[in-house]
């Protein structure tokens, strides 16, 4: 069950709660018994963020209704006590301290995006409580031991991401020469961006255009103005939300499509969706697509997910990066739960350590720089409107190929 | 060095960014100086009005310009109803910021609830078609909307200050009570002023539905360089609203060509500082 609190949905959800009582639940936690194990986090459920935002909400209601349908976390059935952080860190500080010392929940889960998982980090340090989170981007500032990312992305991303990457484009048809590197300043991205500068000139390529933009952009006509005077034969875009969609509208506007194109956290839907994206690249750790689904319970995932997304009137409705590695960080948690057989928060992070979890994005292991372990990264392509896993070849899905303009 | 191209479609840029900026700073203009209310509800307005529009022609197939025939007499309604709230609780201009703050955020929630926090496109023809002249290309869309800025505070201009009606908001606003002695009826200009003002951010959602993709929390990325262009513009001075927004537009689009484009957000506060303190009396 999920209990959302500081939103009108919430807050009718709890007198519908209160009213019904176990009538509503009881065929969902007829294997559980006992007080409720209480998981508390925050997301971006309002504000610039709240787009992604849902789609965790989504995975976090799924995977506890799963949880109860089970039986729980030992024996007792689990209640999510979420919080609107309102996209703001410092609001998500405030709430994670609020969910520890007034909620007394029993574990916490990550909120959404960098900003505010630094934050709900430091209050995890500061009270001595395990974190499990999502999407953190930036594993150099992951300091506390007790933190765990299931977006598992490598010990040093700003290096291996876009060397996958540009690896993949030299497998291509037209390998590129020339790189363009345009990029916002939002952190998680931006110090991706600098590193690939690093990594393009060690490969060989030719930097044609460096430009940093401050994030919330809105006329990006200069900016692609400058691209195409560029003419570079790839363009790496430092980009978070609607940002890579909007330089592709202004790009359309000119008259140009860049050759090969990369996006760094691109809005699933949108740039799937959109007619100018055709081609575009981005990274991954989970798709709904084989070979991931080979897997009966990301299959079983992904089928949740799609349901709910379309209920939710969500515009692109297959499971992406951002559920995937949603649903991997309730499953370290379930993992050290049930192997522990404890929700001691110093017992739970010594075998977090110690050990892999299997999850639906791969085996995560936590024991390199801010516990990150292998990078699972894969290289994803917008093709006919859906994101198709092209590189490594042995992740890609069955046929497909990373197609160069 | 940047060439003539890159130079002159950065212009080109600028001045259809600031034919929008104009577009969307109007209303709150005439609001501020004639009505006394620092109308932060007109941004809640304008993506109301964009997301009406997104329903109408994304949804349900109409065309978008059929769509702000039926959006722009809804919001008409909505500022007439704002106005008669302020007029009967006697908000005053402070209160006004508050008020309508409240009414921004009641707003934002409101359209999340309705469509979600997901991103909306709507997807026409024209939205990312353009025309090339010369070296040049013209984004249909955009050239639109500043089209409509311009034939907006031209119309403006010319009722305000050739109309009955303009004189009388004009001197309703200066000495009130005069002007109620000359028979000018305060209140229902007042809601009409504030109808009409409403009525032109339904014409600013629709072209904001054309041009952007939507999400509920976009709303407050405009208010600063808004207010900056409004500020610098003079308040109920519509050609001086399409300047200010020239000026910013062209400002940052040029910044953006010939420096770090991350520089150009620093253009709009620069120049509204400047002006504050070289011309202090301009509100």
């Amino acid at each position: 069950m999920t209990i959302e609190i500081g939103s009108r949905r919430g807050f009718v959800a709890m007198l519908l709660g209160g009213a019904m009582g176990l009538a509503l639940t009881g065929a969902a936690i007829a294997q559980t018994s006992g007080q409720p194990v209480r998981v508390g986090g925050t997301l971006a459920l309002t504000g610039p963020l709240a787009a992604t935002g849902m789609v965790h909400k989504i995975v976090g209601e799924i995977y506890v209704e799963q949880l109860n349908k089970k039986k729980g976390l030992l024996g007792r059935p689990v209640e999510w006590v979420l919080l609107d952080d309102q996209s703001k860190p410092d609001l998500a500080r405030t709430l994670y301290e609020k969910l520890v010392t007034v909620d007394k929940v029993d574990l916490l889960i990550g909120p959404y995006a960098t900003g505010a998982i630094l934050s709900a980090m430091a209050v995890a340090e500061r009270q001595g409580k395990l974190l499990v989170h999502h999407t953190f981007g930036i594993p150099n500032l992951a300091k506390y031991d007790a933190q765990f990312p299931a977006w598992h992305m490598g010990p040093v991303p700003e290096k291996t991401v876009a060397g996958l990457l540009i690896d993949a484009l030299a497998a291509s048809e037209k390998p590129p020469k020339t790189i363009a590197i345009v990029t916002s300043k939002f952190p998680s991205v931006h110090f991706l961006a600098v590193g690939a500068r690093d990594v393009a000139k060690a490969k060989g390529l030719t930097e044609v255009l460096y430009l940093e933009f401050e994030f919330g952009t809105k006329d990006f006509g200069p900016i692609a103005a400058r691209v195409r005077e560029a003419n570079a034969d790839f363009l790496y875009m430092g980009s978070i939300g609607l940002e890579g969609v909007q330089l592709l509208e202004a790009l359309k506007k000119l008259g140009y499509s860049p050759r090969h194109h990369y996006y760094t956290y691109p809005a699933p839907g949108p740039m799937a969706l959109s007619p100018d994206a055709a081609g575009a690249l981005s990274t991954t750790v989970f798709e709904d697509q084989p070979p991931f689904t080979n897997n009966p319970g990301a299959a079983a995932f992904a089928k949740a997910y799609k349901e709910r997304a379309e209920k939710a009137g969500l515009p692109y409705t297959l499971a992406d990066v951002q559920g995937g590695a949603s649903y991997a960080a309730w499953q370290i948690l379930e993992a050290a739960v049930n192997a522990t057989k404890s929700l001691d928060d110093k017992k739970l992070a010594a075998w977090i350590h110690a050990n892999k979890v299997d999850t639906i994005t791969g085996k995560l292991r936590f024991n390199e720089m801010g516990n990150y372990g292998d990078d699972l990264s894969k290289v994803k392509q917008v093709q006919n409107g859906k994101w198709v896993v092209v590189w490594p070849k042995e992740a890609a899905a069955p046929g497909a190929k990373l197609i160069a303009r | 060095m940047p060439s003539a191209t890159l130079l002159g479609q950065s212009v080109l840029s600028g001045i259809f960014a600031g034919g929008l900026y104009a577009l969307l700073g109007l209303g709150l203009s005439l609001s501020w100086r004639f009505l006394r209310v620092i109308n932060l509800a007109h941004f809640g307005f304008i993506f109301l009005a964009a997301y009406m529009i997104y329903q109408l022609a994304g949804v349900w197939g109409l065309s978008p310009f059929a769509a702000m025939l039926l959006v722009v007499p809804c919001l008409f309604l909505l500022g007439v109803a704002l106005q008669a709230l302020f007029l009967r609780f006697s908000i005053n201009e402070f209160g006004s910021l508050l008020v309508t703050f409240g009414i921004l955020t009641i707003t934002e929630a409101a359209i999340q609830w309705i469509w979600t926090a997901d991103f909306r496109r709507l997807e026409t023809p024209y939205g990312t078609a353009s025309y090339r002249v010369g070296e040049l290309f013209v984004p249909v869309a955009e050239a639109l909307t500043f089209a409509v800025a311009v034939t907006l505070s031209i119309s403006v201009w010319a009722l305000l200050r050739f109309t009955y009606i303009g004189k009388a908001i004009r001197a309703s606003a200066d000495d009130p009570d005069m002007a109620a002695a000359f028979g000018v009826r305060g209140h229902g200009l007042a809601l009409l002023l504030s109808g009409a003002v409403a009525a032109t951010a339904g014409i600013a959602g629709t072209f904001i539905a054309l041009i952007a993709t939507l999400a509920p929390a976009q709303i407050f990325s405009w208010i600063g360089v808004i207010f900056a262009v409004v500020i610098l513009g003079g308040l109920g001075n519509p050609f001086g609203i399409l300047a200010a927004g020239l000026l910013i537009g062209v400002s940052e689009a040029v910044t953006m060509a010939l420096t770090a484009p991350s520089w150009a957000p620093l253009v709009s506060f620069s120049l509204l500082i400047l002006i504050l303190v070289l011309r202090p009396g301009r509100i």
